[in-house]
């Protein structure tokens, strides 16, 4: 990292937000548990089974369609404790509230953030409130960090998949980044898209009691599916295949991409999970995520292919190419 | 079946594909794509694999951030440290390296950098804050360009006076004059490009085909478009017949978009212009007309354009001619990423660089 400055794509889920993790945030803490950047991290010996994570919400528009920034600030560390097979236990609440932001809104937040939390379900325990000046801050700014507890049998890490291993994905991709486009009209497009955004414990949780064999489980949120396959293929140093055309993606988005130059592999969710499992339990795994999530909409999507990390897509031509990760977000085209 | 899915058949694919192994005259032959979405487009679908073996697929000059050279980037940034003035620009401009920094740079030591998809987004900024003055970096080839002529227009008629453009406009025809007459590449086949010729016309390529005796054929940005343009250039060396093609009929026609021609003419006449690794190419660029020339951000902030040799071992001219393949640069993939690129052509989503390291080999 040669900057002097931390720049916008810094936060942009790509590589550059990587490469400040990883050459000056995690050298400067020391510490092992935070070297092997998971999404949640065991607390010391002496707590067993529990995990803890944090995540910082920014979202703009605050509210959007299918959601707002307090459900996705649920959602988010919910889904990262979820990750870890874990269920949650607790949520502690950081609002940082910019002067002027009207007390309507912030109940419509905070009663976004409990009806939320209530339908995992997971307590909010603790929590602080900051407010800076008009100006310093967009509306509202969310932390939440959540406590989760893991069975001891349960250790889902990308270090455990396998070649031959399968990878399923809980529905349509690129609804959220889609939604919040057309919620900022830029583009003044209208488009029937919401948010997927949703909690995945009871997801997770169905699938663990059917498939507790399961290696590996990852939300795609900043970055899309290809940042977080391309995580999985980095970290467990296998090589993993998607087939395009097996993964889905609703006509609205796909219209959306068509008409901006996006490719929806790269676009931002938060409610889909990538659930990595041995290729004999791949349809019961279906059958556990159909459970949750209604019939037809998860799909088996690829395979872990090999032991050279690398991310593939293949076409539905007989043609393959390689994904890397992003740097930052994706501009729509100028032509 | 949505609108794109008879474009993406992959029977159809596989048909076309079986087609054009059957009519390839064989030997060494280089098809250049001169338009960044077909770069992306060719790198996404994987259609290198499915070409016949001598048959070569090139970027070209396609890439309207690419070809920006860094003189104008240089002189966004000066008139980025003017105070008063905001930026405005396409978001893939930001992380195109000047000489030292880029926009993205300036923006995080406070300058006011604006990110905007429709230009007219820049009007309704100037009309709401009066006291600052708006530079919009005006690249693009001639899809863009008619859009960017209609807000300069809407500008003079709203009478606005806090609105400026500095004008990178270039134009993709004379470029190919410069490549087929250029000694470091031998093309025989342009894959015209689909959006820019929505406006100017496949007729406008008439003049390269007979001149220079190398086919050109309109493609769309589907599998099957490029694919059908594709056939069609190989059928004609096949033929000896040179001449224009359009495979991409269901939006471009002979003559393309006159209104869009027309606004152009009005408000910007042809220049000489330097293109990024490339160097000067003659009356491929654009610049105000004499009535609009108080738009022009250069003449009323008296900002030299300065020009200053590219970075050591930067090959993105190579790259942009042609002549090598983005692997074959020194610093591909080393000094030169997506995080920290040294060219353009690195940076921008329809760069060739940045469609080999994305979509990869």
């Amino acid at each position: 990292m040669k900057e002097e400055r931390i720049l916008l794509t810094h936060g942009g889920g790509g590589r550059a937000a990587r490469d400040l993790l990883e050459e000056i945030i995690v050298p400067i803490f020391d510490n092992p548990v935070l070297d092997r950047m998971e999404d949640s991290s065991p607390l010391p010996k002496e707590a067993v089974g529990l995990v803890m994570t944090t995540d910082s919400y920014v979202v703009k528009p605050l509210f959007f369609p299918g959601g707002d920034i307090g459900k996705l600030a649920v959602c988010g560390t919910v889904n990262d404790l979820a990750t870890a097979g874990a269920r949650p236990v607790a949520l502690s609440v950081g609002l940082v509230i910019e002067e002027g932001f009207l007390v309507e809104d912030l109940k419509k937040v905070l009663s976004s953030m409990k009806d939320t939390a209530d339908a995992v379900p997971v307590p909010l325990i603790t929590g602080d409130t900051k407010v800076v000046e008009r100006g310093r801050g967009d509306g509202v700014y969310i932390s939440t960090t959540g406590v989760g507890e893991v069975p001891e049998e349960i250790r889902l890490a990308p270090e455990r998949i396998e070649p031959g291993d399968v990878v399923l994905i809980n529905g349509p991709i690129g609804n959220h980044e889609a939604s919040i486009i057309c919620a900022r009209n830029d583009f003044s497009i209208g488009a029937p898209v919401k948010s997927d955004c949703a909690p995945l414990y009871s997801l997770m949780r169905s699938v663990l009691d059917f498939v507790p064999e399961t290696k590996c489980a990852r939300d795609a949120t900043r970055g899309g599916l290809a940042a977080v396959l391309t995580e999985i293929v980095e970290s467990s140093g296998c090589g993993i295949t998607i087939e395009e055309n097996a993964v889905p993606v609703d006509d609205a988005v796909q219209g959306i991409c068509e008409m901006l130059g996006m490719d929806p592999l790269f676009m931002a969710n938060e409610g889909k999970m990538v659930i990595i499992v041995p290729e004999d339990k791949a349809e019961i795994c279906l059958h556990a995520m159909d459970q949750v999530s209604g019939r037809g909409q998860s799909r088996i999507i690829g395979r872990v292919h090999d032991r050279t990390p690398r991310l593939t897509v293949h076409t539905p031509y007989g043609t393959s190419r390689i994904i890397t990760l992003p740097v930052g977000t994706q501009f729509p085209r100028i032509c | 079946m949505n609108g794109f899915e008879q474009f993406r058949d992959k029977e159809h694919v596989k048909t076309l594909v079986q087609k054009l192994h059957t009519i390839y005259p064989g030997g060494e032959l280089k098809l250049m794509e001169v338009c960044g979405t077909h770069t992306m487009a060719i790198a996404r679908y994987g259609l290198r694999e499915l070409m016949p073996k001598g048959l070569h697929l090139i970027s070209g000059p396609g890439c309207p951030v690419c070809v920006t050279p860094s003189s104008i980037i240089n002189a966004s940034i000066g008139l980025a440290a003017l105070p008063g003035t905001v930026i405005v620009t396409f978001g893939d401009m930001m992380r195109v390296p000047g000489s030292e920094k880029s926009l993205e740079n300036l923006k995080a030591e406070g300058a006011d950098i604006r990110v905007i998809y429709s230009v007219l987004d820049m009007i309704e900024m100037a009309q709401k804050e009066r006291k600052k003055r708006f530079v919009f970096i005006s690249v693009g080839f001639e899809t863009t360009t008619p859009g960017t002529a209609l807000v300069i227009s809407e500008a003079e008629s709203r009478g606005l006076d806090n609105v400026f453009f500095l004008v990178a406009n270039r134009l993709v025809v004379p470029a190919l004059h410069a490549l087929c007459t250029s000694e470091d590449i031998q093309i025989d086949g342009f894959l015209c490009p689909g959006h820019v010729s929505v406006i100017i016309g496949y007729g406008a390529y008439r003049e390269i085909a007979d001149k220079y005796g190398v086919p050109c054929v309109v493609a769309g940005f589907e599998p099957v478009d490029i694919l059908m343009a594709i056939i069609d250039i190989a059928a004609r060396v096949s033929s000896h017949t040179a001449g224009v093609g359009n495979a991409y009929g269901r939006a471009v026609t002979a003559k393309g978009n006159t209104r869009a021609q027309d606004i152009m003419r009005k408000v910007f006449n042809t220049v000489d212009a330097e293109w990024r690794g490339i160097g000067l190419i003659p009356e491929s660029g654009l610049a105000l007309q004499e009535e609009y020339e108080r738009f022009d951000a250069l003449k009323f902030f008296d900002v030299p354009l300065v020009s200053k040799p590219d970075p050591k071992g930067c090959r993105c001219g190579d790259v942009l001619k042609g002549v090598i393949i983005p692997p074959e640069c020194a610093l591909f993939g080393k000094k030169c990423t997506p995080t920290s690129p040294v060219g353009p052509c690195m940076v921008s989503s329809e760069g060739s660089c940045a469609a080999y390291y994305k979509y990869g080999d």
